[in-house]
C-alpha cells in the first residue's frame, strides 16, 4: 500500500519538448509515486488513474471491471450504450457474440498467409516513394497506405472508395477537428459502411465482411463491426509505422543493428509496440467495490488505464525508457490484455514486420529531412498517438 | 517422474493467438473458430519454457500449467 495518495487532476495535454516517444511527465511522475493515483475526470467526476504495469494488467483481466460505454462515469450526463456491433465497449456475453465469429479470420496462421500480399503492397508503396524521391512524407507515402490497402482488402472495401474512406477515418481519429466535423465524418463513415454491408449481402465477394453476412448478425451489427475493424486497422498500424520509423531514425545504433540482422525484426516490432504504445489510454468501470493497493474503487467509478506509462514501468521492464530492440518485450500491453485484447494484433505484427524490414532495406540512407524538433506530432488528446507527417530524405542511387 | 501437464479452456479462450505465436510447437489455433488447440498436453522439455511463457501472456487465462504433485509418480 502506498503511504499517501498521489493525485492527478487531468490527463496531460502535452509531452515534454524533445521527448516525442515518452508518456507525458505528469504520468511518469504518477507512476513514480505508485501504481494508483487519484484522478478527476473531465466532467468533474472522481476517478482513478492507473499507471503501474501489474495493476493495469490485473484490472484488464478482472471481470469486476466493465468496458461498457453506458457505465462509463466520466461526464455529468448518461452515456448511451455502444452501438450494435461495437464490441470493444461491451461486456460478456454481448462481447463474445460479436468477437467469436471474427476470431477464426484473424489467426496467426491466416495472417501469416497474407505476408506475400503485404510484401507486394509494401513494395508498390516503396516503388512510388522512390520514383518521386529523394524525399517524401513517410506518413502519406508509406505508413497510411499500407494498412489502409490491407484492411480494405480483408474487408472488401472497393479500391475506388479507399481514398475518401481514409480521409473520413483520419478526421474522426485525428483528434483535432471541431465537434461538427467529427460528427459529420462519423456519420459519413456509418452511411458508407451501411451501403457496403448491403452490397456484400446482395453480392458476396471473397472477403471477411461477405463471410460475416453468412452469420446471424444483422446489417446494423455488421456495420458496427466493420467500423471497429476499419478504424482499428487503419489508424493504429499507420501510426506505429510512422512513429516507429521516427523512433528508429532517432536511435541510429538500434536502426543499424536491425538493418544488419533480419532475425531481430520480430523482436524489434514487439519492442516498438512496447516503447511507443500508440493506443495509450483506456477506461474501465468498477461493477462492485474493488480493493486496489489499499484503496477502495467504489462501484460505478471509472478508472483510466495508461498503457503507455505501464509499458514504461521499471518494475516490469528494465531501463524502460531505452529503445532496446534486442530485449524481451513480450508481455507488453500495447494490444491490451484480458478479453478485449486486440483482435487484429497478428495482422498488425505481420504488417509491421514486413513494412519496417522493406523500408530499411530499400533506403539504407533514410534520414529525417527536418530537425527532429520540427516533426509535427498529433495532439496528446488524440485517441491514437503519432506524427502528423514525417519528412524524410535519402541519397538517390 | 511425470512432466507438467497443460490444460486449455476453449470457453475462456478469445483467440488472440498469443499462445500459437509464443509456443507454436505446443499450441495452435483451430482453423475454423480460431480458438486454442493443444498440440501437447505434456510438452517435451525443449518446449516447456515457451509453453510457460505462453501461459503467462495468455490474455484470457485460458491455458494453465499443472505441476506434478510433489512425491507423485
Amino acid at each position: 500500500m502506498s503511504d499517501s495518495l498521489h493525485t492527478v487532476t487531468a490527463l496531460p495535454t502535452e509531452r515534454r519538448t524533445g521527448c516525442p516517444f515518452d508518456p507525458p511527465a505528469e504520468l511518469l511522475d504518477a507512476r513514480r509515486h505508485g501504481p494508483l493515483s487519484g484522478f478527476t475526470h473531465p466532467g468533474g467526476k472522481p476517478g482513478w488513474l492507473i499507471t503501474g504495469y501489474d495493476m493495469v494488467r490485473s484490472v484488464l483481466a478482472d471481470p469486476r471491471f466493465s468496458s461498457r460505454k453506458d457505465l462509463m462515469n466520466v461526464v455529468d450526463f448518461q452515456l448511451p450504450p455502444a452501438p450494435p456491433g461495437e464490441f470493444l465497449l461491451m461486456d460478456e456475453p454481448e462481447h463474445s457474440r460479436y468477437r467469436k465469429p471474427l476470431v477464426g479470420k484473424f489467426t496467426v496462421r491466416r495472417m501469416r498467409m497474407l505476408t506475400e500480399r503485404i510484401e507486394q503492397i509494401t513494395a508498390d508503396c516503396l516503388d512510388a516513394m522512390e520514383a518521386a524521391g529523394p524525399s517524401a512524407d513517410l506518413v502519406t507515402a508509406f505508413a497510411k497506405p499500407i494498412p489502409t490497402i490491407v484492411i480494405c482488402e480483408i474487408l472488401g472495401v472497393p479500391y475506388a472508395d479507399r481514398a475518401s474512406f481514409q480521409e473520413q477515418i483520419d478526421t474522426f481519429m485525428g483528434g483535432e477537428v471541431s465537434d461538427e466535423e467529427l460528427i459529420a465524418a462519423y456519420t459519413a463513415t456509418q452511411e458508407y459502411l451501411a451501403q457496403l454491408v448491403a452490397a456484400k449481402r446482395a453480392h458476396p465477394t471473397d472477403d471477411v465482411l461477405s463471410e460475416l453476412t453468412d452469420s446471424d448478425l444483422t446489417d446494423e451489427e455488421l456495420r458496427g463491426i466493420s467500423l471497429i475493424l476499419l478504424a482499428a486497422g487503419f489508424d493504429t498500424t499507420a501510426n506505429m509505422l510512422s512513429l516507429g520509423t521516427f523512433a528508429l531514425l532517432q536511435n541510429p545504433d538500434q536502426l543499424a543493428a536491425l538493418r544488419a540482422d533480419p532475425a531481430l525484426t520480430d523482436g524489434a516490432v514487439e519492442e516498438l509496440l512496447r516503447y511507443l504504445s500508440v493506443a495509450k489510454t483506456f477506461h474501465r468501470t468498477a461493477l462492485e467495490d474493488v480493493e486496489l493497493d489499499g484503496h477502495t474503487i467504489k462501484a460505478g467509478t471509472t478508472v483510466v488505464l495508461s498503457y503507455n506509462t505501464a509499458n514504461r514501468d521499471p518494475d516490469r521492464f528494465a531501463d524502460p525508457h531505452t529503445l532496446d530492440l534486442g530485449r524481451q518485450a513480450t508481455g507488453h500491453l500495447a494490444f491490451s490484455h484480458g478479453i478485449h485484447q486486440c483482435l487484429g494484433q497478428q495482422l498488425a505484427r505481420v504488417e509491421m514486420r514486413v513494412a519496417f524490414r522493406a523500408l530499411i532495406d530499400r533506403f539504407p540512407t533514410l534520414r529525417l529531412a527536418v530537425p527532429a524538433a520540427e516533426v509535427r506530432l498529433r495532439p496528446e488528446t488524440a485517441d491514437i498517438f503519432g506524427v502528423k507527417s514525417l519528412p524524410v530524405t535519402w541519397d538517390a542511387k | 517422474m511425470s512432466a507438467p501437464r497443460l490444460s486449455a479452456d476453449r470457453e475462456r479462450c478469445i483467440g488472440a493467438g498469443m499462445c500459437a505465436m509464443t509456443a507454436p510447437d505446443v499450441f495452435d489455433q483451430d482453423p475454423d473458430d480460431g480458438l486454442v488447440l493443444l498440440l501437447h498436453t505434456e510438452p517435451p522439455a525443449a518446449h516447456r519454457a515457451a509453453a510457460r511463457m505462453a501461459v503467462g501472456v495468455c490474455p484470457s487465462g485460458a491455458i494453465a500449467f499443472h505441476e506434478p504433485e510433489p512425491g507423485g509418480s
